[in-house]
């Protein structure tokens, strides 16, 4: 006997959502639910593009009333100036409140030491878990998606962190239904990444559905930059090019937002968000395997620095 | 063989559906896995040389797939699975998110994980061993969560002949089984995920079967369920109320509808208060809808203002819950402390949490022949039993045959707040839809 299932075609029933409705509306519901169940969330806010999408998203989830969190920035000292203008902006057009965790402070303060290879992606660590003990965040959002690095996929929604802040992904509590377990003890916080199941893509798709604003560096411009170790760098006070690094100018956008020490730009010919979205579509490339050198440190980079505390 | 070209404009009104893989380590899951991640153009270069590299290191010749979704430190060092992990791939058609569940025996747990919130669930069979102990234990689970598709792989028919007989006879043994638990949906495929036979392309071996490849079916299957034979739940989750110059007077309910539809209009009823009023309106996110349906994100405003909070549930005025403090229910045991009678507890069901005491634990099941074990006294990590719980507060709680949604609960351990035990209410397994004898009329079944 073989049995065949009556199928029909999914999209043919009225009631079916489309899978970016279908993400949105887990995505509010987890905002909700942090709403409800804490007493200080916080949003991290790097004005990258997945924290652009989270803070839509939370407008949405609360709408008519505000944001009933406030944002915080780890800043790195060598951000783009275009993502700190966009950064102060968005938060006076919403009426936020913006924390900021300095890393250049904390080198300035003799408290963090300059890495050799001038990255300070590592060094935002400390800032960023000393910024949430000060301040007693006791849920803190991240844009971390499950599709961008292994450790990642194996990440909960809802991720308790000790009062170090660290991961521990052998006791990750199993996470049921859409039944998220927030309990923590006093010190403890939550990081909690609403849009766990969404992708590269999937974000790129809702940005231009709700015609969402990003920072000018997503689209394709003309750029001074240099090449180290296979990546496109902008050139700049943080400490390139050295010696035997030319500076050229391509034409060039970003696939992520980070420092800009370690964060590479992609030849790019795409200047609207639809040809940003053929662009992804087509790539064989990750967004991190392009473009990200602090991923490539070692085998299990991604997991030996959130296991430290970072998002 | 088809390589999928991923274009927006196609992508952009696809559907969403999740879906969860079982089976045990040598029955092939990860070559299925990675074949439909793989020749759905969803592993990247860059993903691909990483494995490769790491295999390399290993003194291995040929990359090894598992690399692909082993992600943590120890599961590389070890080779296994410990964890459940999301993958995420698509085609022209639809998007996934799969879970993708160890196949041990001990991690349950993991399985259980996976199934409660996937609609449709891919048991492997060796076709060589057919349907094995291991293979009844996902059945069982995957009709204990009401996972409303199952899929049965029958793979490795390549080691078989590609014989017609091998594969009706292991199909007839598990539909039967699976039918009697309940599964109200089965469909079984001949596969080679080596070989690639039947699971992106139809096979050129076995002319004799004329159903989909397992892509196929996954992108075809229907996703969202009757929204007439649902009975309508929401639980509010959070009160808006902007008390700004512009909305002065605005307060609505947020949540996420857990099942069936509410219209403007409709007269409703506030649990546990049992007070009633009429939707005034709804608001989805931003746009104001006349209906609005599960699971959508939404606010809903009521005509009259009336006490409601976190934790209440709006229901239908003439199709509400019963409120009740006496819970009965099928668990998994999740945690690795144990469950024991007397215990103290926190339940958390939809947005509520409250207080609770286990009163009973009148059975434990074995998952290999479903047979009970009576009054087991506690239970312990990946167990599988029968529950009586007392709660602090009454609860509106539907069986979860009737709701996945809000038939569910935890039990949460008060003093360090970890996650015990997944909860089930109502009877375990679902009468079968057709058949002589219903699956609840035997006793066997009733545990």
């Amino acid at each position: 006997m073989t049995t065949v299932a009556t199928v029909s075609e999914g999209t043919d029933n009225p009631y079916a959502l489309s899978h970016l409705d279908s993400l949105e509306s887990e995505a509010v519901h987890i905002f909700r639910e942090v709403a409800g169940e804490f007493e200080r969330p916080v949003i991290l806010f790097s004005g990258g593009k997945d924290s652009i999408l989270m803070l839509h998203l939370a407008l949405k989830a609360f709408a008519p009333a505000p944001v009933p969190f406030a944002l915080l920035h780890v800043d790195t000292g060598h951000n783009f100036p275009e993502v700190l203008e966009y950064r102060d902006r968005t938060v006076a057009e919403h009426g936020l409140r913006l924390h900021v965790a300095s890393v250049q402070e904390y080198i300035d303060a003799g408290k963090l030491r300059e890495r050799p290879d001038g990255t300070r992606n590592p060094l935002q660590t400390v800032p960023l878990t000393e910024a949430i003990q000060q301040h007693r965040f006791d849920a803190v959002f991240g844009g971390g998606r499950r599709d961008e690095e292994k450790a990642r996929a194996k990440e909960r929604v809802f991720s308790l962190r000790d009062e170090f802040s660290q991961w521990d992904p052998r006791r990750q509590r199993p996470e049921l239904w859409q039944l998220y377990n927030g309990r923590h003890a006093p010190g403890e916080h939550v990081r909690v990444f609403p849009i766990s199941n969404w992708t590269e893509l999937d974000v790129w798709q809702y940005i231009e559905r709700e015609g969402i604003e990003l920072p000018e560096i997503y689209f394709a411009h003309e750029r001074e930059v240099f090449n180290r170790s296979g990546m496109w760098l902008t050139a700049g006070d943080w400490g390139g090019p050295k010696e035997g690094e030319r500076v050229e100018t391509r034409q060039v956008r970003y696939r992520t937002v980070g420092d800009m020490s370690c964060t590479g730009a992609v030849d790019s010919d795409a200047t609207t968000l639809a040809a940003v979205i053929t662009e992804i579509a087509a790539s064989r490339l990750t967004e991190r395997g392009a473009t990200r050198a602090d991923d490539k440190m070692s085998e299990a980079a991604m997991e030996d620095r959130k296991r430290e505390g970072y998002f | 063989m088809t390589t999928f070209t991923r274009h927006a404009e196609q992508l952009s009104t696809t559907t969403l559906l999740r879906f969860a893989t079982a089976g045990s380590v040598d029955d092939g899951k990860s070559t299925l896995v990675g074949r439909l991640l793989h020749d759905s153009k969803s592993v990247l270069t860059d993903q691909l040389e990483a494995v490769e590299h790491a295999s390399r290191n290993r003194g291995q010749e040929a990359p090894d797939l598992a690399l692909l979704t082993d992600g943590l430190r120890a599961e590389r060092e070890q080779g296994i699975t410990i964890d459940v992990a999301y993958r995420y791939f698509a085609t022209p058609r639809r998007r996934f998110i799969l879970a993708d569940t160890p196949g041990h025996v001990q991690y349950t747990r993991n399985m259980v994980t996976g199934a409660s919130t996937a609609e449709l669930a891919v048991v492997l069979v060796d076709a060589r061993n057919g349907v094995v102990e291991q293979t009844r234990r996902h059945a069982a689970v995957a009709a204990l969560l009401r996972v409303p598709h199952v899929v049965l792989a029958v793979n490795k028919m390549d080691l078989v002949d590609y014989a017609e007989p091998v594969f009706a006879a292991i199909a007839e043994e598990f539909t039967a089984y699976a039918a009697s638990l309940g599964v109200p949906e089965i469909t079984a495929i001949p596969i080679s995920a080596l070989a690639g036979d039947n699971v992106v392309e139809p096979s050129a071996h076995m002319d004799w079967y004329g159903g989909p490849t397992v892509l196929e079916h996954l992108e075809t299957v229907p996703v969202s369920h009757d929204l007439t034979a649902c009975h309508a739940r929401f639980p509010v989750q959070y009160v808006i109320r902007p008390q700004t110059a512009e909305h002065p007077d605005y307060r609505g309910y947020a949540g996420q509808i857990a099942a069936g539809a509410f219209r403007v209009g409709e007269a409703v009823t506030v649990l546990p208060s049992g007070r009633t009023s009429t939707i005034a309106g709804i608001d989805a996110l931003g746009e104001s809808v006349d209906i609005a349906w599960a699971p959508q994100s939404v606010t809903i405003r009521l005509a009259d203002d009336i006490d409601v909070s976190r934790g209440d549930l709006i229901a239908p005025a003439d199709d509400a819950p019963a409120v009740t403090q006496d819970v009965e229910a099928t668990v998994c045991h999740v945690a690795d402390q144990p469950l024991a009678v007397g215990q103290r507890v926190l339940l958390k069901h939809t947005t509520r949490t409250v207080k609770a005491i286990v009163k009973d634990i009148p059975s434990r099941l074995t998952l290999d022949d479903l047979s009970q074990h009576p009054a087991p006294g506690r239970l312990v990590a990946n167990d599988i039993g029968r529950v009586v719980v007392r709660t602090a507060e009454p609860l509106a709680l539907d069986a979860y045959a009737d709701s996945r949604r809000t038939g569910s609960f935890l039990l949460i351990d008060p003093a360090d707040g970890t996650t015990l035990t997944a909860g089930m209410a109502g009877q375990a397994f679902a009468a079968a839809a057709t058949g002589e004898e219903a699956a609840t009329d035997d006793p066997e079944w009733d545990f």
